[in-house]
């Protein structure tokens, strides 16, 4: 039996100095999507209808790309943030833990990308065309 | 999980008597699952069918105008709204506001209310303006 109390081991050693990094940038995402949010909201009820030509239309213009790219690296952080909140409260099971984790970063890395190529190819083929 | 069986359990989900700021905190983790998944996907569809072209945009669009695809914009609407009420109050609550009992109870409910009501409105807009 140890004859030592959990503060005891611990004392010294200091703290990883990163113990707020991961709730802070799911508040400052929160915002950014908060923000962007509306303005993606606002410009889809704008326009005159949702077919293809004017949806490539508005997002071929710079402003409208760039606002739904930070939109898409934005809100998918976001949802990486929180799933992994979620998921470490319920899972308790550590390979189910992990193996959730890793879904939860190839999902959203893999969606965010795609969603930014076709941002881009869509905002560049307007340009060239 | 480290702990030990043979040590009591404080009661909690069972004991309390539901009130909305319980809803309303479960409510933001099920919106927030919710749109991590069904809203994710479906941005993403629509964005790569956008850039594949006409026919993919049109397959998106047939298959969005379905009425079990109206239930799930609708539903999706709500729960932006749900998501991004409970989260301003969260936002408040984390500067230490608004923990008071009334407060607290008064502004949980606000966020039921507020995104019901902005589902309506929006609704109201859309198939008013098509």
């Amino acid at each position: 039996m140890r004859m030592e109390t959990p503060l005891g081991r611990v004392r010294g050693l200091g703290s990883a100095k990163s113990g707020t990094h991961g709730w802070w940038l799911e508040r400052l995402t929160s915002v950014s999507t908060f923000l962007l949010f509306i303005w993606f909201l606002v410009s889809l009820l704008r326009l005159p209808g949702l077919d293809h030509k004017t949806v490539v239309d508005w997002l071929g213009s710079p402003v409208n790309a760039v606002a739904m790219l930070l939109l898409i690296v934005s809100t998918f952080w976001h949802i990486k943030l929180g799933m992994q909140v979620v998921i470490e409260d319920y899972v308790h099971q550590e390979g189910n833990k992990i193996f959730l984790l890793l879904i939860l970063n190839f999902f959203t890395i893999a969606a965010a990308a795609l969603a930014i190529f076709s941002v881009l190819k869509i905002a560049f083929g307007k340009g060239a065309a | 999980m480290h702990r030990n069986p043979s040590r009591p359990l404080s009661p909690h989900l069972s004991i309390w008597r539901w009130g909305p700021h319980m809803l309303v905190s479960i409510l933001h983790r099920v919106t927030g699952g919710g749109l991590s998944v069904v809203g994710a996907v479906l941005l993403v569809w629509w964005l790569a069918a956008a850039a594949s072209g006409p026919k993919a945009y049109a397959t998106f669009a047939d298959y969005a105008d379905e009425w079990y695809l109206m239930v799930i914009w609708i539903g999706l609407s709500w729960a932006l709204f749900q998501h991004t009420l409970s989260g301003l109050r969260h936002l408040v609550m984390d500067v230490g506001a608004g923990f008071e009992l009334t407060t607290n109870k008064f502004w949980a409910m606000m966020t039921l209310v507020g995104s019901a009501a902005l589902t309506v409105i929006l609704w109201l807009y859309i198939l008013g303006t098509k």
